[in-house]
């Protein structure tokens, strides 16, 4: 069994397939970018990609995503560490403050622009509907996404 | 100062945009111990023993940790000490906690908590804050003899007197909910004993010098053994003060009694269930006028629950006290409030700290009295609203900076065309499905703490050898952007750029003791400190370079990267300056603390001046409420408030977009259930907040008058914006349905 996280494929040993995922992600690659902050799935703090689509983890277990290509916020920037677009314009927004949301709310979006690259302002609502932020009134981050959306109009592996 | 076109800048946005910001819970530590704590069924009882034996028998647990544990003290407060870190005595909340489990991992401590066994005799429970205030009640307290925790009150000008010139009479009592902070970050802390023996705090919490108060006092060490190390933190609202110190103050014990570090990290229904809420109150508000509308009386009692521990209930209902006639002239004021102990969840700080409360209540009255004098409620507010030289009603003249109360009104009339879009309101007329509403509310605020606490902050500024720039500040970043704030206030006093500038995340053990972040006094207390530590700096510079420049140090400009003598046009770089101080061993070190202006305070009458400055602000909202399902829709908001000058433009709206968002919750989702001192809803599927489809657009109108009071010329934001919305709504609907609600959170009833 294997699963490959951001780009690399990870042998999975019976033990670990049994393990939370987030726990997997953040205690054994480190990758401490998923946040956990209900327990539940009702928050999205916790959210990744499977597949490019975008799921609460934290009640879910290694072996249920077995095989799937997971990308976590890490796996989001350019290989050069530049940003993403996506992420420049949570940045260039004001999209930022506490930033315990910011990691599922900018793979929420950005599953969210790969299949709807022209959305409407209440479209961005209802697709982050999920994804809560006690900081932000979401305001700034709906002008993000909207901000960012022309770059997923024009190119085709964004 | 602020440039519209400009990005938004903050220094940590990189770092939390790409996943790499490290808040408590990310840190690793070798050798770590988890601990979880240990609740018990009851709201009150008499606690006699607690049974740790199975407990401490389970697989991988270390210690098990309980009262009989600490070495210092048990209890704290930063008013009255009678929080306790674990139960010893009584049961008072549901959220007490009786034991700490610590053991090699997290499923091992959660089991084993299981295992603690409580011995406690239930005792009758306080529920009702207004039963709790009779003689022969119940006592939460026995020692206090009374669960009365504070009054405060206000006695201006003749009430009978007041009355007796009125015309017309409007009375009403209105209710709030208690409410969740739902800071997304719950509480956690790690903590580990050093090899010199100092104790080091990582944590979520808004105050790391109260957190370390109690850690030494926990523990029994002096101030210098423990050190609390600024930590990034997910959100915290007011909500991280005292019960977030106390999870600090745990995970230090089972640091200490361990001698391994030790994280403890909260559940988001453990989070609910323990730390303390916004305030509910019930007010009886009684309001008297002429028919021309002139404001003449306010008599009104305020009863706040204030659950089972003071925190700091006393200063909530100050505020409340203070601004309880909202932003109006009054010449006559009888006003009594009372915090009250009840075995309800624990009630203190939470952003807005008291006004948002009084704040629904006066700016609901005030429509509803022009509607009874059937007058417009824009000019109802006109006439009595404050303005340049106005006496408040405790007494306090505000002539130190711009009163900007019709300023801020305007800006939001202008930009709503609300008197237009008023006069179309149905107010329940017609039979239309859905009916459109729009409504206002407006306030002023007393900026920082006010006569509730001695007032200061302290900065600091080290120029480094090749031109670089630390500074650090007794600020806490609570995810506000305050480092971003304080950076851009060095960079604009200092004429350099902010790229040069980095923040020091403080320490404990490095800057004084400057209080908590909160109070929406992170940018007028902080950049005050930061200012005046830069103009020392400033000084310090140019007594190095002005003899060579030919000049007095007093007649240098720094801008630009430049140091500048107009007059002769010569200059000196900042870089150049630098290395020429290094070189005469002067070093460019400096200092700052901004102490807050006086300011006066009379309890018996409760009059003198409360605040040293204050901010204006108005908030109106447009929406539907459909009458067949009662549900609202909500379409756009405008808010206007004067900051004074504006730092960082794009975070200053952040705190309008997100303080808005607040009161919208408030007015209409928001509501934790408490039954029988249990608290119903204690995880974000139940406890609604605001979600992005549940927000109208928002408009944020920046008003910039300089508040000489301010050393930066920068006042408050975070609270003014949050005080509004709820009041505001109440209005709209009213103005669409005709229906006045009395109650937060605000529930339409479907028609038929």
């Amino acid at each position: 069994m294997t699963i490959t996280v951001n780009g690399t494929v990870r042998e999975l040993t019976p033990d670990v397939l049994q393990k939370r995922l987030v726990e997997y992600l953040r205690e054994d690659l480190d990758l401490t970018g998923t946040k956990n902050a209900c327990d539940i799935g009702a928050c999205g703090a916790c959210t990744l990609l499977i597949d490019d689509l975008p799921l609460k983890i934290c009640t879910k277990r290694v072996h249920e995503v077995a095989g799937k290509r997971i990308t976590t916020i890490e796996g989001l920037a350019r290989n050069d560490g530049t940003l993403h677009p996506l992420q420049q314009a949570f940045v260039d927004h004001g999209a930022i403050q506490c930033g315990f949301c910011t990691p599922g709310m900018v793979l929420t979006a950005h599953a969210f622009l790969l299949k709807h690259p022209t959305p409407t302002r209440s479209e961005i609502r209802r697709a982050i509907y999920g994804n809560l932020c006690r900081c932000t009134g979401y305001q700034q981050i709906v002008d993000a996404i909207a901000a960012a959306a022309p770059y997923y109009a024009t190119h085709s592996q964004p | 100062m602020a440039d519209l076109n400009k990005p938004a800048w903050r220094n940590d946005a990189f770092a939390k945009v790409t996943g790499r910001t490290r808040y408590t819970d990310d840190l690793k530590f070798p050798n770590l111990l988890h601990a979880v704590p240990v609740y018990s069924e009851h709201v009150h009882a008499t606690l006699r023993g607690v049974d740790t034996r199975a407990a401490a028998a389970s697989e991988g647990v270390v210690r098990v940790i309980t009262a009989r544990d600490v070495p210092g003290t048990n209890r704290f407060g930063q008013i009255v000490q009678d929080f306790r870190v674990f139960a010893d005595d009584r049961i008072r909340h549901n959220g007490d906690v009786v034991a700490l489990v610590v053991a090699q991992t997290r499923d091992q401590a959660l089991r084993a908590a299981e295992m603690v066994r409580v011995d406690a005799i239930p005792l009758p429970s306080v529920l009702d804050p207004e039963e709790a205030m009779k003689p022969g009640a119940m006592l939460v307290h026995e020692e206090f003899g009374t669960n009365i925790i504070n009054t405060h009150r206000i006695r201006r000008g003749d009430i009978e007197e007041g009355f007796r010139v009125s015309e017309v009479i409007v009375e009403h009592e209105f209710a709030t909910p208690w409410v969740e902070h739902a800071y997304m970050e719950p509480e956690v802390a790690v903590c580990q004993v050093r090899s010199d023996g100092v104790m080091e705090v990582y944590g979520s919490m808004q105050h790391p010098f109260s957190t370390r108060r109690f850690v030494s006092a926990v523990l029994g060490v002096p101030l210098a053994d423990v050190e609390v190390i600024g930590t990034p933190m997910g959100g915290g609202f007011g909500g991280k003060d005292d019960t977030a110190a106390i999870v600090c103050a745990r995970a230090a014990l089972a640091a200490r009694l361990t001698g391994r570090p030790v994280k403890l990290m909260y559940r988001r229904d453990w989070s609910i269930r323990e730390s303390y809420k916004r305030h509910p109150y019930r007010v009886k508000y009684k309001m008297g006028l002429t028919r021309a509308g002139r404001i003449k009386a306010v008599h009104c009692t305020i009863i706040a629950d204030g659950g089972a521990y003071c925190s700091v209930t006393p200063w909530v209902t100050w505020r409340s006290t203070v601004q309880c006639c909202g932003p109006y002239e009054v010449p006559h004021v009888h006003c009594d409030t009372f915090g009250v102990y009840t075995n309800n969840p624990v009630t203190g700080a939470m952003r807005g700290f008291g006004s948002p409360q009084v704040n629904f209540v006066v700016e609901s009255m005030i429509d509803i009295a022009a509607q009874r004098l059937n007058m417009s409620a824009i000019e109802l507010r006109r006439i009595n609203m404050v303005r340049q030289g106005s006496v408040t009603i405790t007494g306090q003249k505000l002539d130190n900076h711009t009163v900007a109360m019709e300023q801020v009104l305007d800006a939001v009339l202008r930009e709503t065309d609300f008197e237009n879009k008023v006069r179309t309101c149905p107010r329940g007329a017609g039979h239309e499905e859905e009916q459109y509403g729009i409504g206002l509310a407006m306030s002023y605020r007393g900026v920082s703490l006010g006569a509730e606490g001695v007032d200061f902050c302290a900065a600091m500024i080290n120029v480094q050898a090749d031109g670089s720039i630390l500074i650090e500040t007794g600020i806490h970043e609570n995810g506000q952007g305050a480092e971003s704030a304080m950076m851009l206030i060095a960079a604009r006093e200092l004429g350099v750029a902010v790229e040069r500038i980095r923040y020091r995340r403080s320490s404990t053990s490095v800057i004084p003791d400057s209080g908590t972040t909160v109070a929406s006094r992170g940018t007028i207390m902080g950049g005050g400190a930061v200012t005046l530590a830069a103009q020392d700096l400033k000084q310090k510079i140019a007594e190095t370079v002005a003899p060579a420049m030919d000049c007095l140090p007093g007649e240098l400009e720094f801008r630009d990267e430049q140091i500048v003598h107009p007059p002769s046009g010569r200059s000196t770089s900042f870089d150049k300056a630098i290395q020429e101080m290094f070189s005469q061993k002067r070093f460019p070190h400096a200092f700052g603390v901004f102490k807050a202006p006086t300011v006066t305070w009379d309890e018996h009458d409760g009059q003198g001046k409360a605040y040293f400055t204050w901010v204006y602000g108005c908030q109106a909202i447009e929406l539907m409420v459909n009458r067949k399902t009662g549900k609202v829709r909500l379409l756009n908001a405008v808010a206007a408030h004067d900051v004074g000058s504006a730092v960082n433009r794009a975070m200053l709206e952040g705190q309008f977009y997100g303080g808005m968002a607040m009161g919208i919750g408030y007015a209409l989702h928001e509501d934790l259930e408490v039954v029988d001192g249990r608290i119903q809803n204690a995880n974000l599927n139940a406890y609604r907040i605001p979600r992005a489809m549940d927000m109208p657009e928002m408009k944020a109108i920046i008003i910039e008058n300089p508040d000489p009071e301010s050393p930066s010329a920068a006042k408050s934001i975070g609270e003014p914006t949050n005080e509004l919305m709820a009041p505001a709504i109440a209005n709209a609907i009213f103005n669409a349905s005709g229906k006045r609600h009395f109650h937060l959170p605000i529930r339409c009833v479907p028609e038929g």
